[in-house]
């Protein structure tokens, strides 16, 4: 039993981290019907602002995360403005392949620059400590990733609930052509949820780096692909449900690698995407619109 | 389209033309000719144009985005080399096994994730070709992550280039047929199609089969000329490749698949030095067709009897 809490602790810290990829995916889903391939790679990319921030300029996690979310907010809005704004009005095939070119192209483009070896996130930013608390070892990385996550969680349900630009993006996801009626900006409003979607995924980004230890060009693929899954469990385009599919992969994948073979870890996810999408493909929380014809 | 009945010289005169070529490289080859070199390239483009025309099958006519054809590639290649080093059949028994065992595979795969719908359809694909990966790191039987090594060199130029016919042969009359029509009107509008009394799920679990069938030959071939097959290269990567050739080809042409195969392979091989070079330019033909010529290359035209005919005779 104290194992298995000791696991749920654990797993908690990495479901932290799917969540806030999750919910980039969710909300880019939500509001243009596209599955934002390049999203993990986006997060890749605000680990190694975040990386660099703290080597270069010598700043602090804090200021680090900072620093990568605006960068990666940035990478967002001209990634929607030059790949997918004109792909709008085309077949989603179209835009999905796009999405898959976008993703190599910040892949390769980051190797071709900063090279394909791993870095190693400096331990100068985060020294790790265990505190022993009630017989279960917690790290205070874990505790910082959980808590800046779901601080970054409760800020995000504040501005898609009570500002503006959350009332706008909620209004676009329903009804494209009536926000737009409605005197909603609809590009503005594109833009800024690609915008708060990389932020969150430039924070997971730091957040792995510290969590793992080493960042590399290739690492946002799999989390990328783990993301979708949470995404997909808590039915796509659905805010809380990416963050309840985050944590339960997170977890999932820990039982999975602390108890049995961890290298089917990654096949683990996979599997429960299969299952998801063959007996409720809208997810735990979405409902059955039907079809349209 | 008008039906002609094919006259008899014509098809004559388009098997010499086969025969000629073919000869011509085989000659190439057994007095040295072509070097090593231009022998492996040619072998990849082989292999490279069975995966496209096959992908094109589902990606392109069926309009089922799959992003596991990797998957299926790796089934067929550890089918055939189970199948020549471990139980001892003949070369040719263990490429039909490949392909049977590949298009099982896609049979119990399209089933169930056929039901889905674009791009649920394509992650979901995309997680089952890296199941297949997973497990195959994982059977101790195929030496898991280090693969099957020492495989006979049982691959020949005649051996690809029949499979390169036999894979257009039977795309091109499939395509062709009524059920061709009934796989391209699924692409076209699959409510409609329903409505029309087409069985849609059949016809796309065809499509799917057979283009997995010819995966797993290519599989098979690949794995009898380049001595190794191991997990690691029928990654995710690889179905990106064949993705690529499909798109530039233009979803829904055969030719338009074979000629992308065929300039992905030569670029490939010209930018062997510069591998990050080759990934941001294929990631570019990706955005960019995508922007700007959706259709890819050739769009859904063929480069076919009819356009030589139109060529020569100078009509529209």
């Amino acid at each position: 039993m104290q194992e298995f809490i000791q696991q749920l602790v654990n797993g908690l810290s990495l479901g932290a981290i799917y969540a806030l990829i999750a919910l980039g995916y969710t909300m880019v889903y939500g509001i243009i019907k596209l599955i934002n391939f390049a999203h993990g790679d986006v997060m890749m990319v605000g680990a190694f602002v975040g990386f660099f921030s703290i080597t270069l300029l010598g700043a602090n996690i804090a200021v680090a995360m900072l620093l990568a979310m605006t960068a990666c907010a940035l990478l967002g809005i001209i990634i929607e403005k030059v790949a997918y704004r004109p792909l709008r009005n085309s077949t989603r095939i179209a835009s999905l392949i796009t999405a898959i070119g976008v993703s190599f192209l910040l892949e390769y483009l980051t190797i071709f620059f900063i090279g394909p070896n791993q870095k190693v996130f400096p331990a100068t930013a985060f020294a790790v400590k265990a505190y022993d608390i009630a017989g279960l070892s917690i790290l205070n990385k874990d505790v910082f990733v959980f808590v800046s996550a779901v601080a970054l969680m409760l800020v995000l349900q504040y501005i898609i609930k009570y500002t503006k630009t959350g009332k706008a993006m909620r209004a676009v996801s329903l009804d494209m052509e009536a926000a737009v009626l409605m005197g909603i900006s609809v590009d503005k409003t594109i833009s800024m949820t690609f915008a708060i979607g990389s932020a969150l995924a430039a924070a997971a980004g730091v957040m792995v780096g510290v969590y793992y230890g080493t960042i590399n060009p290739l690492m946002g693929i799999i989390p990328g692909l783990k993301a979708f899954v949470a995404a997909v469990l808590g039915g796509i385009g659905i805010i809380p449900g990416a963050m309840v599919g985050g944590f339960v992969i997170g977890l999932l994948e820990t039982i999975v690698s602390g108890y049995g073979n961890s290298l089917y870890r990654d096949a683990v996810s996979f599997g429960v995407l299969i299952l998801i999408l063959l007996i409720k493909p809208t997810g735990l929380f979405g409902k059955d619109t039907g079809e349209k014809v | 389209m008008q039906t002609k009945r094919i006259k008899w010289t014509q098809i004559l005169l388009e098997t010499a033309l086969l025969v000629v070529l073919f000869s011509l490289i085989q000659y190439g080859i057994s007095t040295r000719m072509l070097s090593q070199y231009y022998q492996i390239n040619l072998t990849s483009m082989c292999i490279n144009i069975i995966l496209a025309v096959s992908l094109s099958l589902i990606n392109g006519f069926t309009g089922q985005l799959s992003l596991g054809h990797a998957g299926f590639m790796a089934v067929g290649a550890y089918a055939a080399v189970i199948m020549t080093t471990k139980l001892d059949y003949p070369f040719l028994a263990a490429l039909v096994g490949a392909a049977l065992a590949a298009g099982m595979a896609g049979f119990v795969i399209g089933v169930p994730t056929l039901r889905l719908k674009g791009d649920y359809l394509a992650i979901a694909t995309l997680a089952l070709g890296e199941i297949i990966r997973v497990v195959l790191q994982n059977i101790d039987y195929v030496n898991g992550p280090a693969g099957i090594s020492g495989i006979p060199k049982l691959t020949t130029w005649a051996w690809l280039f029949g499979g390169v016919v036999l894979t257009l042969i039977v795309v091109v009359n499939l395509v062709n047929s009524s059920y061709g029509r009934a796989i391209i009107s699924v692409r076209e509008d699959e409510i409609a199609a329903e409505l029309m009394g087409i069985n849609t799920t059949k016809y796309k679990v065809l499509a799917f089969v057979i283009g997995a069938g010819f995966a797993g030959l290519a599989g098979a071939l690949y794995g009898h000329y380049f001595y190794i097959i191991k997990p690691e290269t029928f990654n995710f990567m690889k179905s990106f490749d064949i993705l690529v050739m499909v798109v530039l080809g233009g979803l829904g042409s055969t030719t338009g698949a074979v000629i992308a195969a065929i300039f992905i392979t030569i670029l490939t091989a010209a930018l062997q030095p510069f591998p990050e070079i080759r990934m941001i330019l294929y990631a570019l033909i990706l955005i960019i067709v995508m922007i700007y010529r959706p259709q890819g290359l050739m769009g859904n035209k063929e480069f076919s009897r009819q356009t030589l005919g139109r060529i020569w005779g100078g009509r529209k």
